[in-house]
C-alpha cells in the first residue's frame, strides 16, 4: 500500500537557488502587471466602452478556445497525451465549413433560412473534424499506446504538419473569406455592453455545447465509460468496457467540439487558411492547462480566462508599461501566460483531473 | 553510530507511512528490515536517500543531518541503494551503467571532456577500471562480452546483480538493498546471501537490507528490525524476533486480511 | 515431433483493403498536386517522376498485400505461391478501380473551385493522354499489372528481392540527381560520363542499362560483405582500430575539403544551406537525443545567434554599430546563447517531457514575436530586419560566395560533430543518457540533474547560435520571419529521421532532407507534408531512426553468436589451466 502511494507523491527537489530565481520571476511578473495596469487605467487612454468591447471580444474568442480546449483536455484526461494535431482538426473543420457556406451563400436559403443554413455549416464542420480526429487516433496514435510519452507526442507533431500541408495541397494555400451573413450584421446592447450579433451567437452556441458535453460526460453510460477509462484502463477493461471504442468516442467528441469551434471561429474572424489551427491550438492547450488539464469545466473557464487575458492584457498591461503597438504582442501575452502557468501552477485553477501515473 | 534515524515521519495524503521512527545502524553491521507489505520499508529507503522529503525528524549520517539534501548529495556522502523493482538504465551498456555510478567520485567537466586533456583520459580509464572491478565481484556473470551489452538484455537475476554492482561502484559507506533476492531461484538466493556477507567482509560496507525471505534474513543479519504501519514494533537478533508475539501478530494479521 | 498445422495463408479480403488504401493514397497525391508537379521531371524516355510515384504506390500495395503472414508456432512456415500473386493482383485491381473512378469524376465534373489541383492536366496525365473512358480503363489495368508484379516479387528469394528494389530506387535517384552529377563530372573533367548517362531529359538507354547493371550486381554480390568488413574492423585490437578509424577520418576530411572545388557554385550553395541545418541538428541532437529534452523552440537560439551577429557586425544595425568582425563577435554570440540557454532551461527544469516541449515552443514563438515587434524595433529593426551583415574575413582573405562559405560552415559542423562525439563518450554524456532513461534514478545515482539539464541546453544553444551567426553572414541580413516554428520542427525531423543520438544518422538525415528538396525544386512545396508523414512513419515503424545509434543496433542473434564465442574461449582457457 505505502509503496504504491509514494510512487504518486510528488518528489520535491530542494534547490534554493532555483526557487529564489523562480520567486524573482513571479514577483517581477506581478509587479509588471500591477504597474502596467495602474498606468493604463490612470492614463484613461481607453474609454469605459472600449474596455467593455475588449471584454466581449475576449469572451467570444475565449469561447472558441474553450471548445477546442475540450478536445485537449478530454484526450489528456484519458491518455495523458497532448494531441498536438488537435489545432489542425479544428482548422480542417473550419476549412470545410467555408466551402459549404460558400455553396449555400449562392442559394436563397442563405438569406431565407439563416439558422438552418448556419446549422448545416456547423454540422459539416463538426462532421469533418470528427472524422479526422477519429482517423488520426486509429492510424497514428492507437498503435503507439503504452509507448513512452514522447513517442506519440512526436507522432502528433508530425500529424499536425501533415494535416496542415495536406489541407493546403487540397484546397490551396490562400486565405478563404467566409461569406457575409446579412442576418448577423450589426450589434445590440446587453447590460451596458455592446455585443455584435455574431459574438452573441458564438457565445451562446459555445455555452450550450459545453453544457451538453458536461451532461453527456456526467450522466450518460458512455460518459461513465469515459471516466472509467480515464481512471484506469485495465480495470475498465475488466469491467467489460470496450476501451478502444471509448477512446475513439473521446476523440470523436473532442473532434466534434473542435469542428463546431471551427465554424464559430469563422463567424468571429471571418477567414481561414491552412495555418489557422496552429496558434489557436496552442492557445486552447494553454486554456486547458489554465483550467486544470483533464478537467472539463476547467477547460471552459480556462478558455474564457485566456480569451479575456489575451484581449485585455496588451492594452491593460503592456501599454501601461510604455510598450508601443501592444496589440502586436497579444500572442506573446498568451504564450507568457502558458509559460507562467506551467511553471507556477501546472495543475491549473480548478485542479488537474488526471489519474496519477502508475509505474 | 553510522546512521541514526530519530523521530522520522512521513504522511502521504492522510496515510501515515512512517510514524515517529527511530533506527540506528552501526558501522560494519548487516541489518535486515522486515515487515508486512505497506509497512513503510521502501518509504524509509526513499527518505534515507533523499528521493522524498521527510515531514519531520532527523536522519543523521556520520553525525550529519541529511534531511533536505538532494539524492545526488546523499550518494556523494556515501549512501547508495538498489530498487525493489530493479531500475537500471536499460539502453546503456552494462559497463556504462556502473560507470555512471562513479559520477559523484569523478569531476571531469564539459570543457575537459571536449579538450580530452590527459587528466580526463586518466580519470576515464580509472572509472572504467573501477566499473569492471565492481562487475568482477560477481564472478564471470557480468564480465567479458557482457560489458558492452545493453542492460535490458540481461536476465532478471543478472539485472539485480548489476544494480548491486552499480551501487557498490559509488564507493558507499552504507548500502541499502531493497529486496535483493526477490524473483530469484533458491540457488541464486543462496549465492546472493553469501555475496552480501562478502561485500561487508571485503569492502567493509555497512548493509541495510529489506528482505522477505526469512532464510536470507537468518543467514546474514546481525540484527533485524521489524516495521509495521510505519512504526518499529520489534528489534533484535533473528532468534529474538522469530519468537516475538507482536511480530507474529503483524504477519498473521495481514495474512488474515489478504 | 508434433504435426504442424497447414501454414496460414494470405487473406484475400485484406489484400483488397490494402489495394483500396493504395488507391486512396494515389488519389491523395493527385489531388494535392504532387502528380502534376512531378510530371515535368523525366526519368527515362516518356516515364516521368509522377509515373514512378504511382508505380511505387501500386506495386508497393501488391507487394504488401502478397506478404506471407508471420510464422506462428505450431504452423508450417508460410510459403509464397500463386495465392500471394493473386493477392497482389487483387490489391492492384482494387486500387486501380478507385483511381479509374477518380479519373472519370475529375474528368467530367469541374472540381477546381474547391480542389485547385484537380485540373484537366492532371486528368490527362492519369489517363495517359487518352480519351476519358479508355484512359481510366488503361490506368486501372496498369495498376492491376503493377499489383501483380509487386505480388510476384514475393516469390523471389530475399537477396534478389533486395537487388531488384535497390536497382529501381537507384535508377530513379540517378535520373533525379542529374543536377548534382553534371557539375561534378564537369569539375572532374569527365563530362563524357554525363553525356553517356543522360539524354537531353532523363536517362539515356545506355545510362539506364549501366546504372541497372552496376547497382544490381553490387547489391547482389556485395550483400553481407559490408557488414562482415565492419565486423572485422571491430575485431581489430584497440590501437590498430584507432589507426584505421583515424585514417578513414582523414580521407573523409580531404574529400569534404575538395567538394566545393569540384561541384561548383550552385551545389556549394545547396550544401552550405544544408550544412547550417546539419549544424543545428547536431546541436539539437545533444538536447533531444542525448539528454532527452524535447525542445520545440530551438529556433530561438538560432535567432539569438543571428541577431547578435547582425547587431554587432552590421554597419547599419539600428541601435549600436560596433562593427566588429565575425570572429570578434563570436565570443559575444557564445555568451548570449549561453545566457539564452540558461533562461530557457531554468524554468523548465522540473517539467515533464511533453509540457517541456510546449513551453519551449512558446519560448520560440515569443522570441520571434519580440524580434518582430515595434517595441524592440530600435534595436532589431522589426520586420525590416538588419541588413548589410559583412562577410567573414580571415585576415586579408574575405569569404565571398558559397564556395568559401562552405569551408566556414564545414569547420563549424566538424567542430559540432567532434564536440558531440567527445561529450557522448564522457562523464557528462553518461549522465545525460541516464537522465534520459530514468531521471529520478539518475539523480539517486549521483547525477546533478540541474547541472546536467542546463549544460545540455547551453551547449545546444551555443551550437544553434553558431548556425545563426553563419546564416546571418551568409545571407547578409536577418529578418524575423526566418525564425518560425517550422525551423524547429525541420531540425527535429532531421534528428529523428537520422536516428536520435546517432551522429552519422543526423548527418545523413540533414543531407537527405534539406539538400534534396533544395536540389529538386518540385519537392519544395511538399516538403513539410513529407516531413510530417516521415515523423509519423518513423515513430510507428522505426523509432530508432535510419541509422540508429550504436547501442540500439545490436540484434539479438548477433549477441548470441558473440556469447557463444566467448563461452567457448573461456572453456578452452579453463581446460588449458
Amino acid at each position: 500500500m505505502a509503496e504504491t502511494v509514494e510512487a504518486k507523491a510528488p518528489r520535491r527537489i530542494q534547490l534554493p537557488v532555483l526557487d529564489s530565481f523562480l520567486w524573482l520571476i513571479r514577483l517581477a511578473a506581478i509587479f509588471a502587471v500591477v504597474w502596467g495596469a495602474y498606468f493604463s487605467l490612470s492614463s484613461g487612454r481607453l474609454s469605459g466602452a472600449q474596455w467593455k468591447d475588449l471584454v466581449i471580444f475576449g469572451l467570444s474568442q475565449g469561447s472558441v478556445y474553450a471548445l477546442i480546449a475540450l478536445g485537449y483536455t478530454m484526450v489528456y484526461g484519458v491518455l495523458r497525451f497532448i494531441n498536438f494535431a488537435h489545432g489542425e482538426v479544428f482548422m480542417s473543420g473550419a476549412m470545410v465549413a467555408f466551402f459549404v457556406a460558400r455553396g449555400l451563400s449562392r442559394t436563397a436559403m442563405w438569406t431565407d433560412q439563416v439558422f438552418l443554413s448556419l446549422f448545416l455549416v456547423m454540422l459539416a464542420s463538426a462532421a469533418t473534424s470528427t472524422v479526422i480526429a477519429v482517423a488520426l487516433e486509429r492510424i497514428a496514435y492507437r498503435p503507439l499506446r503504452g509507448k513512452p510519452r514522447l513517442i506519440p507526442f512526436i507522432t502528433a507533431i508530425g500529424a499536425s504538419f501533415f494535416l496542415q500541408y495536406a489541407i493546403a495541397g487540397l484546397f490551396g494555400f490562400g486565405f478563404k473569406s467566409f461569406p457575409q451573413v446579412p442576418a448577423l450584421s450589426g450589434s445590440f446592447f446587453f447590460a451596458g455592453f455592446r455585443v455584435l450579433k455574431t459574438q452573441s451567437v458564438v457565445i451562446v452556441a459555445a455555452v450550450l455545447m459545453m453544457i451538453g458535453l458536461y451532461l453527456f460526460v456526467e450522466r450518460t453510460r458512455t460518459g461513465k465509460a469515459m471516466r472509467a477509462v480515464a481512471e484506469d484502463q485495465e480495470i475498465a477493461r475488466l469491467m467489460g468496457i470496450n476501451v478502444d471504442r471509448t477512446i475513439s468516442i473521446v476523440f470523436a467528441v473532442g473532434g466534434a467540439m473542435a469542428g463546431a469551434a471551427g465554424f464559430l471561429y469563422l463567424l468571429v474572424f471571418q477567414q481561414v487558411f491552412f495555418l489557422t489551427g496552429f496558434i489557436p491550438g496552442i492557445k486552447a492547450f494553454t486554456a486547458a492547462v489554465v483550467g486544470g488539464i483533464g478537467n472539463i469545466p476547467g477547460a471552459m473557464i480556462g478558455g474564457l480566462l485566456l480569451g479575456g487575458i489575451e484581449s485585455i492584457g496588451p492594452s491593460l498591461v503592456l501599454t501601461g508599461l510604455g510598450i508601443p503597438s501592444a496589440h502586436q504582442l497579444k500572442d506573446v501575452v498568451a504564450f507568457l501566460a502558458l509559460v507562467m502557468i506551467l511553471i507556477f501552477k501546472p495543475s491549473g485553477v480548478l485542479g488537474e483531473r488526471v489519474a496519477e501515473d502508475r509505474a | 553510530m553510522l546512521l541514526e534515524v530519530t523521530g522520522l515521519s512521513k504522511v502521504f495524503g492522510g496515510v501515515t507511512a512512517i510514524d515517529d521512527l527511530d533506527i540506528a545502524v552501526g558501522e560494519g553491521e548487516i541489518v535486515s528490515i522486515i515487515g508486512p507489505n505497506g509497512a513503510g520499508k521502501t518509504t524509509l529507503f526513499n527518505l534515507m536517500t533523499g528521493m522524498i522529503l521527510a515531514d519531520g525528524g532527523k536522519i543523521l549520517f556520520d553525525g550529519r543531518d541529511i534531511v533536505g539534501m538532494r539524492p545526488s548529495q546523499i550518494l556523494h556522502l556515501g549512501i547508495a541503494r538498489t530498487f525493489q523493482n530493479v531500475r537500471l538504465f536499460p539502453e546503456m551498456s552494462v559497463r556504462e551503467n556502473v560507470m555512471l555510478a562513479r559520477h559523484c567520485r569523478t569531476k571531469s567537466g564539459v570543457l575537459r571532456s571536449i579538450l580530452r586533456l590527459p587528466s580526463f583520459r586518466k580519470e576515464e580509464e580509472e572509472t572504467k577500471k573501477r566499473a569492471e572491478e565492481a562487475l568482477g565481484f560477481f564472478g564471470k556473470r557480468l564480465v567479458g562480452y557482457r560489458f558492452d551489452q545493453p542492460a535490458a538484455s540481461l536476465s532478471y537475476a543478472n539485472r539485480r546483480r548489476l544494480e548491486i554492482a552499480r551501487a557498490m561502484a559509488s564507493d558507499p559507506r552504507i548500502l541499502l538493498l531493497d529486496e535483493p533476492t526477490a524473483g530469484m531461484n533458491p540457488r541464486e538466493t543462496k549465492e546472493l546471501t553469501e555475496l552480501v556477507g562478502k561485500i561487508r567482509e571485503e569492502k567493509s560496507i555497512t548493509i541495510v537490507m529489506i528482505e522477505h525471505d526469512m532464510q536470507v534474513v537468518r543467514g546474514v543479519s546481525d540484527r533485524v528490525i521489524v516495521l509495521d504501519y510505519g512504526r518499529k514494533i520489534a528489534e533484535g537478533s533473528y532468534a529474538e524476533i522469530a519468537g516475538n508475539e507482536r511480530v507474529i501478530e503483524a504477519y498473521l494479521g495481514t495474512k488474515a486480511t489478504t | 515431433m508434433t504435426e504442424l498445422l497447414a501454414a496460414r495463408q494470405v487473406k484475400l479480403g485484406d489484400a483488397i483493403k490494402t489495394g483500396l488504401v493504395a488507391g486512396i493514397v494515389a488519389i491523395f497525391v493527385s489531388a494535392i498536386g504532387m502528380v502534376q508537379r512531378f510530371d515535368s521531371r523525366i526519368i527515362f524516355s516518356s516515364v516521368t517522376f509522377s509515373y514512378v510515384l504511382l508505380i511505387g504506390i501500386f506495386a508497393g500495395s501488391g507487394y504488401q498485400a502478397a506478404r506471407p503472414p508471420l510464422r506462428l508456432e505450431g504452423y508450417e512456415a508460410p510459403k509464397a505461391g500463386v495465392r500471394n500473386v493473386l493477392a497482389g493482383l487483387l490489391a492492384g485491381t482494387a486500387g486501380g478501380i478507385l483511381l479509374a473512378l477518380f479519373i472519370l469524376v475529375a474528368g467530367t465534373a469541374n472540381l477546381r473551385p474547391i480542389f485547385p489541383n484537380i485540373s484537366p492536366e492532371l486528368v490527362e496525365i492519369l489517363a495517359f493522354g487518352r480519351e476519358l473512358g479508355l484512359g481510366a480503363t488503361l490506368a486501372a489495368l496498369a495498376a492491376a499489372v503493377l499489383g501483380l508484379l509487386g505480388g510476384a516479387l514475393q516469390l523471389v528469394p530475399q537477396r534478389l528481392k533486395k537487388a531488384i528494389g535497390g536497382t529501381f530506387l537507384w535508377i530513379v535517384l540517378f535520373a533525379l540527381l542529374r543536377g548534382v552529377l553534371a557539375p561534378v563530372t564537369r569539375g572532374l573533367g569527365i563530362t563524357s560520363l554525363t553525356d553517356l548517362l543522360y539524354e537531353r531529359q532523363g536517362l539515356s538507354i545506355a545510362g539506364l542499362v549501366a546504372v541497372a547493371v552496376v547497382v544490381f550486381s553490387s547489391y547482389f554480390f556485395l550483400a553481407g560483405r559490408v557488414r562482415a568488413a565492419r565486423g572485422g574492423l571491430e575485431r581489430l585490437p584497440e590501437n590498430r582500430r584507432r589507426i584505421v578509424v583515424l585514417a578513414g577520418l582523414a580521407v573523409v576530411t580531404l574529400f569534404l575539403g575538395a567538394i566545393p572545388q569540384v561541384v561548383g557554385v550552385f551545389l556549394s550553395e545547396v550544401l552550405s544551406a544544408a550544412g547550417i541545418f546539419l549544424l543545428m541538428a547536431l546541436g539539437l541532437n545533444i538536447v533531444v537525443g542525448f539528454a532527452g529534452l524535447l525542445d520545440l523552440g530551438y529556433v530561438a537560439f538560432f535567432a539569438v545567434g543571428a541577431y547578435t551577429t547582425a547587431v554587432l557586425t552590421s554597419p547599419i544595425s539600428p541601435r549600436f554599430t560596433p562593427e566588429l568582425t565575425f570572429w570578434a563577435a563570436l565570443p559575444f554570440v557564445i555568451l548570449t546563447a549561453a545566457i539564452a540557454g540558461i533562461m530557457v532551461g531554468t524554468p523548465v527544469l522540473r517539467m515533464r517531457g511533453d509540457y517541456l516541449a510546449i513551453v519551449t515552443l512558446g519560448f520560440g514563438e515569443i522570441a520571434r514575436l519580440l524580434f518582430l515587434s515595434d517595441w524592440l524595433e530600435p534595436t532589431f529593426g522589426a520586420a525590416r530586419g538588419i541588413r548589410r551583415v559583412p562577410d567573414i574575413a580571415l585576415g586579408p582573405i574575405v569569404m565571398k560566395g558559397p564556395q568559401d562559405y562552405y569551408y566556414a560552415i564545414l569547420l563549424f559542423v566538424l567542430l559540432a560533430a567532434y564536440v558531440s562525439w567527445a561529450l557522448q563518450e564522457s562523464r557528462i554524456g553518461r549522465a545525460w543518457m541516464a537522465m534520459r532513461e530514468d531521471e529520478s534514478v539518475a539523480e539517486a545515482m549521483g547525477v546533478n540533474i540541474v547541472a546536467a539539464k542546463l549544460w545540455a541546453f547551453v551547449i545546444g544553444a551555443i551550437i544553434a547560435s553558431f548556425g545563426g551567426a553563419l546564416f546571418a553572414t551568409r545571407i547578409g541580413s536577418v529578418f524575423p520571419q526566418t525564425f518560425s516554428v517550422v525551423v524547429s520542427v525541420t531540425i527535429l525531423v532531421l534528428v529523428i529521421v537520422g536516428g536520435l543520438a546517432s551522429i552519422p544518422g543526423v548527418m545523413l538525415g540533414a543531407l537527405a532532407l534539406v539538400a534534396l528538396p533544395e536540389l529538386l525544386r518540385e519537392f519544395e512545396q511538399f516538403r513539410f507534408l513529407i516531413y510530417g508523414a516521415l515523423l509519423i512513419f518513423m515513430m510507428l515503424k522505426r523509432p530508432e531512426g535510419l541509422i540508429p545509434s550504436r547501442r540500439r543496433t545490436r540484434e539479438l542473434h548477433e549477441e548470441e553468436v558473440e556469447q557463444d564465442a566467448w563461452l567457448k574461449a573461456e572453456a578452452a582457457k579453463q581446460e588449458a589451466n
